[in-house]
């Protein structure tokens, strides 16, 4: 299989005021193929995630140098939008994050803001998505319930399947199933490996077996480089660089 | 269970010293009387203020007849007139024409400190607002008196001293109220209904009117409901601006009375039913601004509920 990229990382460097928090680091993700991005706490993965739909320009101590290629066009090119960007580009934070309203309203939400009102269309996106994200047989009967009220591992797919609403072609995940019991892990990693057709996915984690579990690809993060990038299997059976090796065989980190 | 005698002797506990001994336990002791008495004393001030207005006002009320009272026309303590309708219309009015200038002013104030700010700038501004709040009173009416009143006067026409000038005047003067408590409720919404939004591709003003507002919406309302009670309680500024005439106003233009000027303005020669009449209409202001801070007290914890 080819494999085409979609998006291109050319020496990014992140800083956030004096600090640095990516050290001009270079790599290609590859389309429809899920991207695992392991490496200890502060070794810059979170930084690089939100580096890819600008989520850092939030803070205004932050600055990005080099250059981020969405097929082809610079993402922090001037005459580029932040907004459209963030609806191409998706994202699922590590704790769930509903907003306060009903299960519907939060999948509707991104459609609603592109300006979608046809109800018929937008139950037809609530029902897809949800069942994309394995929540919709949950929680079918209810949609009006305030999302808030939800299990974590339930809101957590509800955040993934509001984000697929808005129609994506790449989805950011940042250590989507850190709080989330076993259970709720193996529904989103389900939902991850049959997404993946249709996107981009991009998995931050600090389970380093749930990277092997669910990653096509591996990166390995570490202080702000990237240590080595390869197939998955590669990364974990034989690692090119040591400090992989003893990261994820669990010698450290 | 097993009785004691059979159960294998249990090794003795280690006598627990009291640390310091007696003297500390009294300290601690009186401490907490003292700390006690002080925060009983404020209750307690506010039951005895209820208990004296009521026992004032409330016989009078009932001598005149609660509908006289509340919705006569005239007001002539001298031939025993007392209805404070015209007052109450005057209140209202003055309120709700304070809150129309003071609330869309103070909320969109918070949104754009909470917002479109740098922190940096909004920990200079936010306390030089809480600072307006600090203004005496008679300040205010001072600069309605000279700026205000003369302006309304030239442009609008009217005496100036007026309903209009009262509305403008408490509508500044509750603007700490509303932005401080809309300032508090907006940044005790969490940073990741933001993030939420924008990560939707929401721009700032769409996540800031779609997501924020109504996450804070019942600490806004209750800025708003307490700035209310302090717009129907004013009384300095409003007496020094609004022209004190007791008749229903038919235009903002149009100088009024309102229930606490009539107050301050007649209790120093009032005497007997006249003076009764006067903490009966303390009774009215009494009642109203309870119900206004028990609106406000229901939004905030509707808030902490959700």
């Amino acid at each position: 299989m080819e494999r085409k990229v979609k998006i291109s990382v050319q020496n990014l460097s992140v800083f956030f005021g004096r600090h640095q928090a990516l050290r001009g680091l270079s790599l290609d993700i590859a389309a429809n193929r899920i991207l695992g991005i392991i490496g200890p706490a502060s070794s810059g993965k979170t930084s690089f995630l939100r580096a890819l739909n600008r989520m850092n320009d939030l803070d205004p101590e932050s600055r990005a140098e080099g250059r981020v290629l969405l097929d082809g066009a610079d993402i922090y090119h001037p005459s580029q939008s932040a907004v459209q960007l963030r609806k191409r580009v998706g994202m699922v934070f590590a704790l769930p994050m509903p907003l306060p309203m009903s299960i519907y309203d939060n999948v509707v939400y991104g459609p609603r803001l592109s300006g979608v009102r046809d109800r018929a269309t937008l139950d037809e996106i609530v029902e897809r998505t949800l069942t994309s994200a394995f929540l919709w047989d949950e929680v079918k009967d209810r949609l009006n319930l305030l999302a808030l009220r939800l299990s974590g591992g339930q809101q957590q797919r509800l955040c993934l399947a509001r984000t697929l609403a808005m129609d994506p072609e790449v989805v950011l995940l940042d250590e989507p199933c850190s709080g989330l019991d076993p259970i709720s892990t193996a529904r989103i990693e389900d939902a991850l490996s049959v997404l993946k057709a249709r996107y981009t996915i991009i998995l931050v984690t600090n389970n380093t077996k749930q990277a092997s579990r669910v990653a096509d690809e591996t990166a390995f993060f570490l202080m702000g480089d990237l240590v080595e990038m390869g197939e998955t299997s590669q990364i974990f059976t034989v690692p090119k660089d040591q400090r992989t090796s003893d990261y994820v065989t669990g010698r450290f980190g | 269970m097993q009785d004691t005698p059979n159960t294998p002797a249990q090794p003795k506990r280690p006598v627990r010293r009291v640390t310091g001994g007696v003297a500390t336990w009294c300290r601690d002791q009186l401490a907490r009387y003292v700390f006690l008495a002080v925060a009983f004393s404020a209750t307690v001030s506010l039951l005895l203020i209820a208990l004296f207005i009521l026992k004032e006002g409330v016989p009078f009320i009932i001598k005149i007849g609660l509908k006289d009272f509340l919705f006569a026309s005239e007001w002539d303590p001298s031939v025993g007139k007392f209805g404070i309708y015209p007052m109450i219309i005057a209140s209202l009015w003055v309120t709700l024409g304070a809150m129309l200038i003071g609330a869309p002013l103070g909320v969109a104030g918070a949104i754009f400190l909470t917002q479109f700010v740098p922190r940096s700038v909004m920990r200079i501004i936010k306390p030089m607002i809480e600072l307006l709040a600090g203004i005496p009173s008679v300040l205010y009416g001072f600069m309605g008196v000279m700026v205000l009143a003369p302006f309304i006067r030239n442009h609008f026409g009217g005496p100036g001293l007026s309903l209009l000038a009262g509305a403008i005047i408490l509508g500044i003067m509750v603007l700490p109220t509303v932005i401080s408590i809309s300032v508090d409720a907006i940044n005790a919404v969490p940073r990741t209904y933001l993030e939420g939004a924008l990560a939707l591709g929401a721009t700032r003003w769409q996540s800031v009117h779609m997501v924020i507002l109504k996450a804070a919406r019942s600490g806004i309302i209750a800025s708003v409901i307490l700035a209310m009670g302090r717009a129907v309680g004013e009384t300095m500024a409003v007496i020094m601006v609004v022209g004190n005439a007791v008749k229903i106003p038919h235009s903002a233009l149009d100088s009024v009375r309102t229930l606490t000027a009539n107050i301050a303005l007649e209790m120093g020669y009032a005497t007997g039913l006249h003076r009764q009449a006067l903490f009966a209409t303390g009774v009215v202001l009494f009642v109203v601004v309870m119900i206004l801070n028990s609106l406000a007290m229901a939004a905030m914890k509707r808030k902490a509920g959700s």
